[in-house]
C-alpha cells in the first residue's frame, strides 16, 4: 500500500518525500476539519440529553 | 514476493494505518477541540460583553429582570458565568440547549429549566475534558464559592452549597428543587452537570449554589465576589 503509493509518486526521492509530506498534512487536515467533527456526534461520549420539557426524561448530557 | 506474503503485509499496513487515525482522533478530541473551543468562545464572550454594555448601564424597561432571558431562541448565548476559583479571568457563555453542538459553544442551559435569578433550578451543563472544557475543575468547588452569572439586566450571585456524584439518568439533580422532583421551588438554585470521571462518561459530577444576591447591573458588580480564593487553579 505505502510501497504502490511512493513508486506512483513522480520525480527523485527527495520529492517523493516532499510530496509525501504534503499529503500527510493535507490527510490530517481533512480529518481535522470536517472528518472529525463530523463523526463526533456518533461518539458514545458525546451527545444524549434530556429532553426539553417536564418531566425530564431521558439523561443528564454526556459531555467528557 | 507471494501472494500470501503480499496479503499480510497489506493487512499489516492498513492495521497500522487504523492505528495511526485512532491516534489522530484522540489528539483532535482532547487538544484541537480545547483549541478551536476556546478561541471561539472568547469571540462569544466578546459579542455578550458589547451587547450587555458596559458595567454600570441602565436597564432600559426591564420590570422583571429575568423575563426576557425566557425567549431567548434556541442555541443563542445569553449570559457569561465567572467562577474565581477556576481563575480571576475565567468566563465562559451560557447558550440555550444542550444539544452536541450547543454543548460545543460554551455552557448549555437545561431547556425547561428556570432562567438565571429564577425561583426554581438554573441547571447548566459543561464539557469536562474536551471542547474549552468550562468544567474541568468541577470537582475543584468548595461550599461556600462564589459563581456569578451576568446577564444583561444583571448579576447572578450563587454561592455553591454542596456536590453529589450521580448516574447519567439521575436527572433529578435538575429539578426545580434539586433532588426532589415534584416539590414546589421557594428558591433559587443552579445546578451545574459534567462528566466524571475525567474523560468518561460513566457518572455525572453535580454541583448545587444557591443565589445569595441579585445586583441590578446600574449597580455594578462588587469586586470582593471576583475575589480568587485560596487554592486556586487558575
Amino acid at each position: 500500500m505505502y510501497g504502490a503509493l511512493w513508486r506512483v509518486l513522480p520525480g527523485p526521492w527527495p520529492v517523493k518525500l516532499l510530496c509525501s509530506l504534503v499529503l500527510v498534512v493535507a490527510v490530517v487536515a481533512v480529518c481535522f476539519l470536517w472528518l472529525f467533527p463530523a463523526i463526533a456526534p456518533y461518539m458514545p461520549f458525546n451527545g444524549n440529553s434530556v429532553q426539553s420539557g417536564l418531566p425530564f426524561s431521558g439523561s443528564l448530557t454526556s459531555a467528557i | 514476493m507471494t501472494r500470501l506474503q503480499w496479503g499480510v503485509r497489506t493487512v499489516g499496513e492498513v492495521l497500522i494505518t487504523v492505528g495511526l487515525f485512532l491516534f489522530l482522533f484522540i489528539a483532535w478530541q482532547l487538544w484541537w477541540t480545547d483549541v478551536t473551543a476556546n478561541r471561539a468562545q472568547a469571540v462569544t464572550i466578546h459579542a455578550l460583553e458589547r451587547g450587555f454594555g458596559p458595567a454600570g448601564t441602565p436597564d432600559r424597561g426591564a420590570a422583571d429582570p429575568t423575563a426576557i432571558l425566557t425567549k431567548v431562541p434556541f442555541g443563542q448565548a445569553f449570559a457569561i458565568m465567572r467562577i474565581p476559583r477556576f481563575g480571576a479571568d475565567y468566563a465562559r457563555p451560557v447558550l440555550q440547549g444542550t444539544d452536541t453542538d450547543t454543548l460545543t459553544k460554551g455552557i448549555a442551559h437545561y431547556p425547561g429549566t428556570a432562567f438565571p435569578g429564577q425561583v426554581g433550578n438554573f441547571a447548566v451543563a459543561g464539557h469536562r475534558t474536551t471542547y474549552g472544557k468550562p468544567f474541568s475543575d468541577i470537582d475543584l468547588l468548595h461550599s461556600g464559592d462564589i459563581i456569578v452569572v451576568e446577564t444583561k439586566s444583571s448579576y447572578f450571585v450563587y454561592a455553591v452549597d454542596h456536590h453529589v456524584v450521580v448516574t447519567p439518568d439521575q436527572v433529578e439533580v435538575i429539578a426545580a428543587v434539586p433532588q426532589h422532583p415534584g416539590v414546589h421551588p421557594k428558591q433559587a438554585w443552579l445546578t451545574m452537570t459534567a462528566c466524571h470521571p475525567r474523560f468518561s462518561a460513566n457518572q455525572r459530577y453535580v454541583v448545587f449554589a444557591k443565589l445569595v444576591r441579585s445586583i441590578p447591573r446600574a449597580d455594578g458588580l462588587p469586586a470582593s465576589y471576583m475575589a480568587v480564593p485560596a487554592g486556586m487553579v487558575g
